[in-house]
């Protein structure tokens, strides 16, 4: 099984990206998966996280995400003291940053990878949410669902016109971190 | 067959359910971790999609009023609470199965105050088993959906004609998306067919309901209040033998026994710990050790002959309780015990306390108590009731 958890603040989107994920997997990609948010009330701009878990089998197991495989980082003000807890060592961490290099000392026990996400959102929606952009990032970066699944979980979730925006930014991230490894 | 899968919560898996049930009346008061299912339940009569009325009310306790009095015509209907909005409700829960009127709710479990807290144990509905209700606890979302369907087919059945409350778990069910089977309109049509009673205000056959008793005839009232819950127990294998030949699912009536044939300890709960329990029980099964899950499904009628058939087959019964009576134990192991002590052989028993107010249950915990109950046995330890995963000083 593989275990996602997603750091945003209310309102930008994390706990839609993290069942898009559940879509693409599911849905459109015969896995099974479960997406759920961090339970309790939210607030808008407050820290919310949000979980996907992914299995080729059913998932039984209810209990709380306390060895993410994938990290997702939407607001990089929210790499703060004790992030690191509850993250795979080795785990793969994907920040929303113009500067990647400043969080490879201090995360160095993990798999640090970044994306300007909020560049190609304003770009393209004219507003600085994320979530997709991230979204398709984390497709690209773990291979966890294909370009093409991760594409449509988008057209099954949202409305037309918006969809089509938002499959923009997932193509466009997937080209973004696949120039990054072809660079590696 | 054909499949219509949606990737959905738990809350919004009981609206389909209820959608495809087709109450005339859906009357609820929305509290959390239940309000999605009367938010998605308001779109669809207001939609249309669902031909229902939905009544709005001002009160848990004018929601199980509302749908009591509409049941009281014939009608089919349908109501959600959770925690304080089900205790608010429990005056109108004796009446309703008093009246023995097919209400069907679904409640989402939730901790009850004080201190406040919105978030996942078994306390609300356990404090409930006497109010006369039927009560079943689901798994996932699936069975979610699955259970209200049947619930009609059990509740409005003329042997039983008691009202049925689904149970699924605050949060860790309510509030997590997964892939969900949507039976078709049709296929559920001739499952379920109209409610049909003979019970019921009516111009052509004008009878009494709703009246009151003197000492010379309330008990016999009770009595066939009971033994209609007795009866239950056939049509709840029915019910669900019918509803895997039409939807392939199969729920396994009152319990399910999971991994248990040659099992020396079992743990018993109930609702969506059992998932993480299976998972317990499979990575304890590969390292050689006889462990298994009774995963009770109905906590009223009791599965008493399921509970005494499978100690009579073991070494030690555990029973994790999200839940406490204050002043004795654990709700559902004092359930479980009563079943046990009926039976010519002692098994080792143990009470796990713990999940109350949300916090999360891990396989840590359960392998430990799956431990502590193979330890208890070899050492003969005495049996007793424990918190787990307790942050202050315990008396041991």
């Amino acid at each position: 099984m593989k275990e996602i958890r997603w750091h945003g603040r209310g309102g930008q989107g994390g706990f839609t990206a993290s069942r898009l994920l559940g879509i693409a997997a599911s849905v459109h990609g015969g896995k099974h998966a479960l997406a759920f948010p961090s339970f309790g009330p939210e607030r808008r701009g407050a820290p919310v996280l949000a979980f996907t878990k992914i299995d080729d089998t059913k998932i039984h197991d209810r209990s709380e995400v306390q060895n993410s495989d994938y990290v997702v980082v939407m607001d990089e003000t929210l790499v703060t003291p004790g992030f690191e807890k509850g993250i795979r060592l080795g785990a793969t961490i994907l920040i929303n940053t113009e500067n990647i290099e400043k969080y490879r000392e201090p995360l160095k026990e993990f798999q640090v990878v970044g994306i300007d996400a909020s560049s190609l959102a304003m770009e393209i929606l004219g507003r600085p949410i994320t979530n997709t952009a991230m979204y398709g990032a984390l497709a690209a970066t773990s291979g966890l669902v294909s370009k093409e699944a991760a594409i449509a979980s988008i057209h099954t979730e949202m409305k037309p016109k918006l969809a089509a925006l938002n499959e923009k930014i997932v193509e466009r991230a997937f080209e973004t971190i696949n120039a990054q490894v072809a660079v590696c | 067959m054909k499949s219509n899968k949606i990737f959905i919560s738990g809350d919004e898996a009981v609206a389909q359910g209820v959608r495809l049930s087709r109450p005339h009346v859906v009357a609820a008061y929305p509290i959390t971790p239940q309000t999605i299912t009367v938010e998605r339940l308001a779109e669809m009569a207001e939609s249309g999609e669902m031909e229902g009325e939905y009544m709005h009310v001002e009160s848990e306790h004018s929601a199980i009023s509302a749908t009591m009095g509409a049941s009281s015509v014939g009608a089919r209907t349908f109501t959600a609470s959770s925690s304080q909005g089900l205790l608010y409700m429990a005056e109108g829960l004796h009446y309703c199965s008093g009246g023995r009127w097919p209400v069907v709710m679904m409640n989402a479990n939730r901790s009850v105050a004080l201190p406040w807290s919105i978030y996942g144990d078994q306390r609300d509905s356990l404090s409930l088993l006497d109010c006369g209700w039927i009560q079943v606890y689901v798994e996932d979302a699936q069975e979610a959906l699955d259970m209200i369907i049947q619930a009609y087919k059990i509740a409005e059945h003329k042997d039983v004609l008691t009202p049925m409350m689904v149970n699924l778990d605050g949060f860790i069910l309510t509030h997590t998306y997964e892939l969900v089977d949507i039976p078709e309109q049709k296929m559920v049509d001739e499952f379920l067919p109209p409610f049909q009673t003979p019970n019921k205000m009516s111009f052509e056959e004008p009878k009494n309901l709703g009246f009151s008793s003197k000492p010379d005839d309330n008990t016999e009232f009770k009595y066939q209040q009971n033994e209609a819950m007795f009866k239950a127990i056939d049509v709840i294998r029915d019910v669900d033998q019918e509803f895997a030949e039409k939807f392939g699912r199969k729920y396994h009536d009152m319990v399910e026994e999971y991994r248990c044939e040659d099992a020396e300890v079992v743990l018993v709960a109930l609702g969506s710990v059992c998932g993480t329990i299976r998972v317990v029980v499979d990575k304890m099964r590969a390292e050689g050790k006889k462990v298994g899950l009774l995963k009770i499904r109905y906590m009223r009628p009791f599965p008493e002959t399921e509970v005494k058939d499978l100690a009579k087959r073991v070494n030690a019964i555990g029973v994790i309780d999200k839940d406490i009576s204050f002043g004795y134990e654990g709700t559902v192991y004092t359930n479980v015990n009563s079943a046990i002590s009926k039976i010519d052989k002692y098994v080792y028993k143990s009470n796990f306390v713990g999940g109350l107010g949300g916090r999360d249950i891990t396989k840590d915990e359960i392998e430990e108590m799956f431990n502590k109950l193979f330890s208890g046995v070899e050492n003969k330890s005495e049996e007793k009731v424990e918190f787990f995963s307790l942050n202050v000083e315990s008396n041991d």
